[in-house]
């Protein structure tokens, strides 16, 4: 379907801050959430996890679990139907089944300490914990690695024994730990360096951080013996869920219906499939429904977190601050399975820059960690830390302010972005000057406090995409979407209908539907919903207009060229169409049933025109040279959304963009001892941003309008997570005078690297 | 093992349940009374996303045990607001935009209406240490802190 | 005629070749004309690609139509968090 449109820029209610519609439920503790479903038949799901990084699963004997009163389904690999790794995929998969549905349920061999070996059903939480104990493993306990650049050495322990690198020419005769390799090339490299008067070089480290939604996954599953099943779970695309668990368990679309309940955050960390494949076949087994949930422990140590990563970079540039040339590595792993986001970061961190000669070397690396899930802009932040903390050592090298730095750089309308095609309207110059122009500039750093300033990118998608706009006989309006909101997206979508539709904002609401009321949903992920579902909004609510606009004439006994829409009315065109009273929204609607029956609006769309966002941000804050400790002490995030729809959820996007960001860059980190056992498995020690570790944040809302949307927005959500790295790393590393080169700087890595200082 | 028999005040009115001697107030109240406002974000009070009142006082209900609250009085989030009308903490949160996926919100409405009854004018900084038992993924902190602010200012007539 | 480049990220995949030229009117049509032309981008089609055509990006778009003379790059599919 293709939307006619031309980018409109004055709005009656897109830009204002109404009261979300699924607020008051939210406020009350009346929402619910994955875990608050409950049932008098149900039965309580609990998994086995591997104690161990790397073993070989020789036998596994339930037959003490089954044995135990109370137990009423046991399911391990031998539950699981064998999927070819070339098998027909039905519906949208976007993720390796294969690995998907070997990361759910170990087979041959448990690759991280975490991976589901075996899950029971029993009548109670108690009975379940006990029935786990009598599973009876024979395991052979195998060599690890948990280290990405230990992982790509000669000799290190093989995670997968036949995995051949694949994109090298010819390809290796030997299996290793680097599941894929690309080279990202662009103009003469050599020449680009050669141009350089400053050249800049470093290794950077970031460790893996997990997404930290507070809420742990959870699900419900309810199958019954005619081979139907129900599906209830937290998760940001459900119609993905359930592609995913019918291929894994051999089961038609049709036959299995995902609701998706309210989300308490995601991330990216639920994209994808852990408990629900294993509670659908623990309902079949036992006849009963099964909810699952999964401990704190569980959530750090068998669902995904984001990569951990070694990167060296450089850069030249020349005395007046041109970037000449980039050349790098990145060595990202993306844990037990192939699919870390190198080749998105790697592009990623150098795209704001124009940039003529480019050479990058990404690997793909596997290690005996948990499979690494999708995390708000994937692989992007940590090449960020690296482009961005380069820049800023030239900045410092040549004496010139790090915006104008970046301004000198920055891709403009019509400049070739790294990964190929041209720029269209971009709005990161405009972010630019705003962080340039902003007060909060103005404040001079004072003894060991220093600022930092970091640049971000991430490309946003649009992708599939179904909408329902119904209109009720009193004329209110329903909007069902497939795409879970996860910040405030239906707050969105009404008032994008409401806008459209011309009436008020409290006449829509807007509900997440199952699986099976409407066609496909791609995923609430890449900062894709407010542009897909909002285009699909649009799009419907002009099919209700025209369906409106086709009763009014009919009624009017015209023909429908003769009756215009104005202003939430239908009208005859002019003088010659007729002496007819406008006919409203509302009494449109309530002649519906006389004219023909139910009005509604729908769109299917595979959703095009995606707006890149770019982001600048700039952290103030202090180092004790005591201790080590950071405070920041002011933030200021400044991003070009496009058009805001309601501003307050894309300010709120900016900040926890950011405060996730500091979180990562400063305390937030995957801990493993020497025998591969992840040693913070909890928020005590995993420690996350809380409110007495940060300052008010800052925002500035830039709109420069994205064209391939009707009213200009592009994603927001990725992009702020992207800067903060760095941007806390620039500030440290002025304020104590030597470069941070490894996130989390915590205190006792600051102290080192005061000591190292000159 | 038998169960427990417990009679406690949950808002207001008299609840009776049965539980495991193991079990904790958290599972209690979602599980045999349907109080599912409280979340488990941790299960270990790290993470406040089950706040509630425990005779008077600001507790993880994950680090109480079920059979504690015979014969006291439990307040949860489902309490909060009166008869046909939300309390002011939880209209300022709506209209500030002071929530994303809302799982913490019930937490920090339950820790911020008790701040607000121990210290009527808490400036930012009492405010976030007061919450920081409370985590929040989505936000930033920024909008509930000035929800909570903005609230006491209203409540103090200002 | 389109000539169809490959995004920096996927040349490493078919033997560093950047400029693929077939005649076509759709992302579908240039797809299929690839493979037929091209055996050596089969590893790059097989994985799944995005078709930016002026620099606006397309997935799954197969009745797209391309103008001729168009600014045409396969690259890989974006997602997200």
């Amino acid at each position: 379907m293709e939307l006619e449109f031309t980018t409109r820029t004055t709005f009656d209610k897109v830009g204002t801050r109404p009261p979300r519609p699924d607020g008051t439920d939210k406020v009350t503790g009346r929402a619910l959430y994955g875990a608050d479903l409950a049932g008098a038949d149900m039965l309580v799901g609990k998994v086995l996890r591997s104690p161990h990084a790397h073993a070989r699963i020789l036998a596994i004997d339930t037959s003490r679990a089954r044995a135990l009163p109370g137990v009423k389904a046991v399911v391990t690999r031998d539950d699981f139907p064998d999927i070819g790794p070339e098998g027909t995929v039905k519906g949208e998969v976007e993720e390796n089944l294969w690995d998907v549905a070997r990361n759910v349920m170990a087979r041959d061999k448990a690759l991280y300490e975490g991976h589901a070996v075996a899950a029971v059903a029993a009548t109670s939480t108690a009975v379940a914990r006990q029935a786990l104990k009598l599973i009876d493993i024979t395991w052979q306990v195998l060599p690890h690695v948990t280290d990405v650049d230990e992982a790509m050495r000669p000799g290190a322990p093989l995670v997968h024994e036949d995995m051949i690198t694949a994109g090298m020419d010819p390809a290796p005769e030997e299996p290793s730990n680097i599941a894929e390799y690309t080279r990202i090339e662009m103009g003469d490299i050599e020449a680009g360096f050669a141009a350089a008067d400053v050249v800049v070089e470093q290794t950077f480290r970031t460790e893996a951080a997990h997404q930290g939604y507070i809420e742990p996954h959870a699900c419900v599953a309810s199958a019954s013996e005619d081979g139907v099943a129900e599906l209830w779970c937290c998760t940001q695309g459900h119609f993905s869920v359930r592609d995913m668990c019918a291929n894994i368990l051999g089961m038609d679309l049709a036959s299995l219906r995902v609701t998706s309940s309210e989300i308490g955050g995601g991330f990216g960390g639920k994209t994808t499939v852990f408990l629900e494949p294993v509670a659908l076949l623990l309902s079949r087994q036992s006849g009963r429904p099964v909810k699952m949930t999964m401990s704190r422990d569980e959530v750090f140590r068998a669902s995904g977190p984001t990569s951990s990563t070694s990167i060296t970079a450089r850069i030249g540039a020349t005395r007046d601050g041109r970037i000449t040339a980039c050349d790098a590595s990145f060595r990202y792993q993306g844990g037990a399975f192939a699919g870390s986001p190198v080749g998105y970061g790697a592009v990623c961190g150098m795209a704001p820059y124009d940039c003529p000669n480019v050479d990058l070397h990404c690997y793909d690396v596997v290690v005996n960690r948990p499979k690494a899930a999708a995390y708000r802009a994937p692989g992007a932040p940590m090449a960020a830390f690296a482009i961005e903390s380069l820049l800023d050592e030239i900045a410092c090298k040549l004496d010139i302010d790090p915006v104008e730095l970046r301004l000198r750089n920055a891709v403009k309308e019509g400049a070739s972005s790294v990964y190929g095609p041209t720029f269209g309207t971009i709005g990161f110059v405009e972010c630019l000057e705003a962080a340039r122009d902003h007060p909060s500039l103005e404040a001079a750093p004072g003894p060991n406090q220093a600022r930092g300033i970091a640049a971000g990118f991430w490309p946003n998608y649009g992708g599939q995409t179904s909408v329902t706009v119904n209109v009720n006989n009193d004329g209110t309006v329903l909007v069902s979407l497939g795409t879970p909101d996860i910040g405030g997206s239906r707050a969105s979508m009404c008032l994008m209908a409401a806008e459209e539709l011309q009436i008020p904002y409290e006449r829509v609401k807007a509900i997440i539907a199952d699986t099976s009321a409407l066609g496909h949903n791609d995923t609430t992920g890449g900062s894709r919903v407010t542009h897909s579902a909002g285009l699909a909004t649009i799009a419907a609510s002009r099919k209700v207009i025209d369906t409106m606009k086709r009763r009014a004439a009919a009624v009017w006994d015209i023909d429908v060229d003769a009756v215009v829409w104005d202003q939430g009315c239908v009208r005859p065109s002019g003088a010659n169409a007729g002496d007819h009273e406008p006919l409203t929204f509302d009494a449109i609607a309530a002649m519906a049933p006389a004219t023909g029956g139910p009005i509604a609006g729908h769109a299917e769309i595979n959703a095009e025109g995606a707006g890149a966002s770019f982001a600048v941000h700039v952290c103030d804050l202090e180092v004790d040279p005591e201790t080590g400790r950071v405070t920041v002490l002011r933030y200021l995030a400044v991003q070009d959304a496009g058009k805001a729809i309601h501003p307050d959820y894309v300010e709120g996007q900016y900040q926890g963009g950011v405060a996730q960001g500091i979180g990562w860059a400063l305390n937030e980190e995957y801990i493993y001892g020497s025998d591969g056992i992840l040693q913070n498995p909890g928020f005590l020690d995993y420690r996350i941003p809380v409110a007495s570790d940060l300052p008010m944040i800052d925002t500035v809302i830039v709109e420069v309008p994205n064209p391939g949307h009707p009213y200009g927005v592009r994603g927001v959500g990725e992009t702020p997570i992207v800067p903060p790295l760095a941007a806390v790393a620039n500030a440290v590393s002025r304020a104590i005078g030597q470069r941070m080169t490894e996130t989390p700087m915590s205190p006792p890595r600051i102290l080192a690297a005061i000591d190292q200082a000159p | 093992m038998s169960l427990q028999h417990v009679t406690t005040t949950v808002n207001g009115d008299r609840a009776e349940f049965l539980c495991d001697t193991m079990e904790t107030l958290l599972d209690a109240l979602r599980d045999r009374l349907g109080l599912t406002g409280s979340k488990e974000g941790c299960a270990s009070g790290d993470c406040g996303a089950c706040s509630v009142m425990f005779d008077g006082r600001l507790v993880c209900a994950c680090l109480v045990l079920a059979a504690e609250a015979d014969g006291r009085k439990v307040e949860t989030i489902e309490g909060m607001a009166g008869t046909g009308e939300l309390h002011p903490l939880q209209t300022k949160f709506l209209e500030l935009g002071a929530l994303q996926c809302g799982v913490c919100t019930p937490g920090f409405l339950v820790a911020a209406k008790a701040l607000l009854e121990e210290n009527p004018d808490p400036d930012e900084t009492e405010v976030r240490y007061w919450l920081a038992g409370n985590l929040c993924r989505c936000t930033g902190y920024d909008k509930i802190i000035r929800a909570v602010l903005e609230t006491a200012a209203d409540l103090r007539g200002q | 005629m389109i000539d169809v480049r490959l995004g920096a990220t996927l040349r490493s995949m078919a033997g560093g070749r950047e400029s693929f030229p077939v005649e076509a009117g759709t992302v579908g049509q240039v797809l299929k004309r690839l493979q037929g032309a091209y055996p050596e981008l089969s590893p790059v089609l097989h994985r799944g690609v995005a078709v930016a055509i002026d620099g606006r990006i397309y997935r799954d778009s197969l009745l797209q139509p391309v103008p001729d003379g168009a600014e045409v790059y396969l690259m890989p599919r974006v997602a997200g968090g």
